[in-house]
């Protein structure tokens, strides 16, 4: 009878704490997922939402290193042929197994001609099953970055596409929309139970996850909320427990607040200013382009009071840099990540021995809407030039405008954030930025800048398998970078979140929310 | 009267087709939605492939000629941003936009003539004065002030209605209604005092100006010596008659309700056809962008048309002239 009644305590004790341990959480960010479809979109946070539900065949660990998730091990055979083996007993939200199959559907997919985001794995060819846990996928030649780009295909389910027709991927412009746009089944940590875009989109624990759950989220509500006094509100009101994305102006409010903290971190990405590389520029057409002498980058980047940036425009949650990557990206070289130093006098020096002791005049223009403080960002950059006698012509925009006129190079002096996602990894800022435009490469090198050591380095760093080499061929060409002031690197912007006290959610420097590291306690 | 609504339709598909032909002249200098939709590091290749597929490389008239082709046809296209027929967006964000303005118009009637009634019977009282001071600055406060500021003061301080969203809402058909839950109840009333506040003030300043007018008419002033009760003065004869041009005013207003509600919608995210728009806007989501000024056009149009029709029902003198 006693241990009867010990034996129902118990029971009820592990009950009660299970109820107590089950947690909804519900969170809020300024921007929704576009569509549930992986193939359909190129959205980064959508992405981020996309990943509580699909699994990856590698994924990132907390430290955001790359592990094994839906592929236990993986080998390359050839050059161009990798093999993953699968793991067993894995099932998806519907109950189907996860086998090969699924993995071939789901490759093909992603590089369909329709695919919108076929240009994330640009190198494969196809997938080929091997045996049911055993698939291989072939490249177009010697590649180091395939498990980088494999971090952000989801893996579907090939009998749930074919039972509800959604084969071949949403589309504009073919027309194609498909179930698997509002709908979703994958193998990850949580099932969508439904998705009101703008509104409301739920999510529920798998509890046949394959993976040991590290939270303790029964429940996760996502409520998008654009406007960001509202989203700070929402919180404070005890309506949300967390939002990513705080505006740098309500931390100390947030934080002084009982009940709630704020979590912030430098972010991966990281804002500079590129230049015209044409012989003239567009401020002061039929002179020579003086941006094209080193000694005058270097004035304009030792004319930048950056301590004075992160002080007061950043509200000193920046982190200054000297380089073009942020510390966790593979590619970055500590020694050189110092920026130049602001110092007016050698700024002047410097423009008097390129020839230019009365300045010159430039355009500056930047977007008003998607960097954290990019418009302040400008004007004081602007102030700044303008102080050390330089005529600055500045303007903001929006990034609707903005970005158009920059990819087309119609601007002199330009604003840009480079994250490196979602390979995160030095390649792209030497495949985007620093190559000129020929065979796919310098796709942001809007400025038409052309460095013959730094294509060739793109070039070899694309095709060595060898990490080690691999890092060095990318450490050479931050070097040339900056040793040319190729570019001014400014800050990484800050990251702030805001959550109840109870509530336990790790940052991470991508931007990511990943519910299944978090705890509400 | 048929020939009426024949002419008036005419002039409908006039008006649409002269909105939306300004809007694709002006979709070019919005952005360009082949930026928005590429990966950070695109190839000039790539971008050039997706500006060729989605025929964004063709000119404006072009492709002017070929929206109004598939609108023709009843297709409005799919959008850039949610890969998903306009048709279907628009569809389900209608009800969120459609009850708010009803309630925020009928808020605004309900509040509006019974202070605007009493201010006008009593012009010279202190509540009048303070009433009218008050009035001035609902006017002419921003809606996204208006909105915020309740927002702080009733869901961040005294934490008694929810700062955003429609609450839970319940599925009649392909109608999505927040009247039937008591979230959705709560939801609305923060919103709805945004979008009503400045309709109210207007309907209130009118309702005082015409029944001031109509109190020194005639046909009161014999009343008044007959001995009738002033409450059958005030309200059977001055009221009834104060109203006409409410009804035309509130007409009017429940259009641009709908086309305004685009800022309350923003502020308390509320899941309608305005937040659609300028989420479509950032993203140059030329289909959503288009669609929208289609129907807003069209609804103007027979909004406008409905007034004129209801005038001539209701004012006899108008409908004589016309036959």
């Amino acid at each position: 009878m006693k241990r009867g009644l010990m034996a129902l305590a118990g029971a009820l004790a592990i009950l009660m704490t299970q109820s107590a341990g089950a947690q909804t959480l519900r969170w809020s960010a300024p921007g929704d997922a576009v569509s549930f479809d992986p193939n359909a979109q190129l959205d980064s946070f959508t992405q981020n939402i996309q990943l509580m539900v699909y699994d990856t065949l590698v994924r990132r660990n907390r430290k955001l290193e790359i592990e094994p998730g839906l592929a236990t091990s993986w080998q390359i055979v050839e050059p161009t042929r990798w093999r993953f083996k699968l793991r067993p007993g894995v099932k998806f939200h519907d109950g189907e197994p996860f086998t090969a199959d699924d993995v071939v559907t789901t490759v093909m997919r992603t590089i369909d001609p329709d695919s919108r985001n076929k240009g994330n794995l640009a190198t494969v060819v196809k997938a080929e099953k091997v045996d049911d846990l055993t698939v291989d996928i072939v490249l177009s030649g010697p590649y180091p970055l395939l498990l980088n780009d494999l971090t952000g295909i989801f893996v579907m389910s090939k009998s749930w596409l074919e039972k509800n027709n959604a084969m071949k991927p949403g589309n504009t412009s073919t027309g194609v929309t498909t179930f698997a746009s509002t709908h979703a089944n994958g193998t990850g940590p949580f099932k969508l139970e439904s998705y009101a875009p703008d509104s409301k989109t739920v999510m529920t624990a798998n509890e046949g996850w394959w993976d040991k759950p590290e939270h303790n989220i029964k429940r996760l509500e996502f409520r998008p909320i654009k406007s960001d006094a509202t989203r700070v509100a929402a919180l404070l009101s005890g309506e949300i427990d967390m939002i990513s994305s705080l505006p740098l102006q309500d931390v100390p409010r947030v934080s002084g607040t009982q009940g709630f903290k704020v979590v912030e971190d430098p972010s991966l990405r990281l804002i500079f200013l590129g230049f015209n590389w044409k012989p003239e520029l567009y401020a002061d057409p039929g002179k020579k382009n003086p941006l094209l002498d080193v000694k005058v980058r270097q004035a304009l980047w030792h004319a930048v009071d950056l301590d004075a940036i992160q002080k007061r425009i950043m509200r000193g949650k920046s982190r200054n840099t000297g380089t073009m990557v942020a510390p966790p990206v593979p590619g970055y070289v500590a020694d050189i990540d110092k920026p130049l130093a602001y110092d007016p006098a050698l700024s002047k020096k410097l423009l008097t021995e390129a020839g230019y002791p009365n300045g010159f005049k430039t355009g500056l223009t930047c977007t008003n809407d998607r960097y954290i403080a990019d418009e302040q960002l400008c004007l004081a950059i602007a102030g700044m030039w303008t102080k050390a006698g330089i005529q600055v012509d500045v303007k903001t925009e929006s990034k609707a405008t903005y970005f158009p006129r920059q990819d087309r190079g119609e601007l002199d002096v330009w604003m840009l954030g480079w994250a490196t996602l979602p390979q995160m990894d030095g390649f792209s800022v030497l495949s985007g930025i620093f190559a000129s435009r020929k065979d796919g490469y310098g796709g942001s090198n809007a400025g038409g800048m052309v460095i013959p050591a730094l294509d060739d380095l793109a070039r070899k760093t694309a095709v060595e398998l060898d990490e080690g080499k691999r890092r060095a061929l990318m450490g050479e060409a931050f070097r040339i970078a900056k040793d040319q002031a190729l570019f001014i690197p400014l800050h990484q912007q800050p990251l702030a979140w805001a959550m109840r006290s109870n509530v336990d959610m790790p940052q991470f420097p991508d931007e990511y929310v990943r519910p299944w590291f978090a705890k509400v306690n | 009267m048929i020939a009426s609504i024949g002419s008036r339709l005419g002039q409908a598909v006039l008006v649409m087709l002269a909105v939306t032909a300004i809007a694709f002249v002006m979709f070019r200098y919005v952005g360009d939605p082949v930026a928005m939709m590429s990966r950070e590091d695109a190839s000039p290749a790539e971008k050039a492939e997706l500006r060729a597929s989605l025929g964004l490389d063709r000119p404006a008239i072009v492709q002017y000629g070929d929206f109004l082709g598939r609108t023709l046809k009843g297709d409005l296209g799919i959008s850039f941003r949610n890969q998903r027929p306009v048709v279907d967006l628009l569809a389900e964000r209608l009800p969120a936009t459609l009850e708010l303005v009803i309630v925020a118009t009928l808020l605004s009637l309900s509040v509006g003539i019974p202070i605007g009634v009493y201010c006008a019977l009593k012009p010279d009282g202190a509540l009048t004065r303070a009433i009218q001071t008050i009035s001035l600055v609902g006017i002419s406060m921003p809606t996204f002030v208006t909105g915020i500021g309740l927002i702080l003061i009733f869901a961040v301080t005294l934490r008694w209605l929810p700062s955003f969203g429609r609450g839970d809402v319940v599925q009649i058909g392909g109608w999505s209604t927040g009247f039937l839950t008591r979230s959705g109840w709560a939801s609305l009333i923060l919103p709805s005092i945004t979008l009503a506040l400045y309709q109210l003030t207007l309907i209130m300043r009118l309702v005082r100006a015409e029944m001031i007018d109509v109190l020194s008419s005639d046909y009161i002033r014999f009343a008044k010596a007959r001995g009738l009760p002033s409450r059958y003065i005030n309200f059977r004869l001055a009221l009834r008659n104060a109203l006409m041009p409410v009804v035309t005013v509130t007409g009017l207003q429940i259009g641009s309700l709908i086309a305004f509600a685009i800022v309350t919608e923003t502020v308390f995210q509320w899941p309608g056809m305005g937040l659609l728009f300028i989420q479509a806007v950032s993203f140059a989501d030329v289909p959503v962008m288009a669609a929208y000024l289609l129907f807003v056009g069209f609804l103007f149009v027979v909004i406008n048309m409905i007034v004129d029709l209801t005038y001539t029902l209701i004012d006899p003198r108008l409908r004589t002239r016309r036959a």
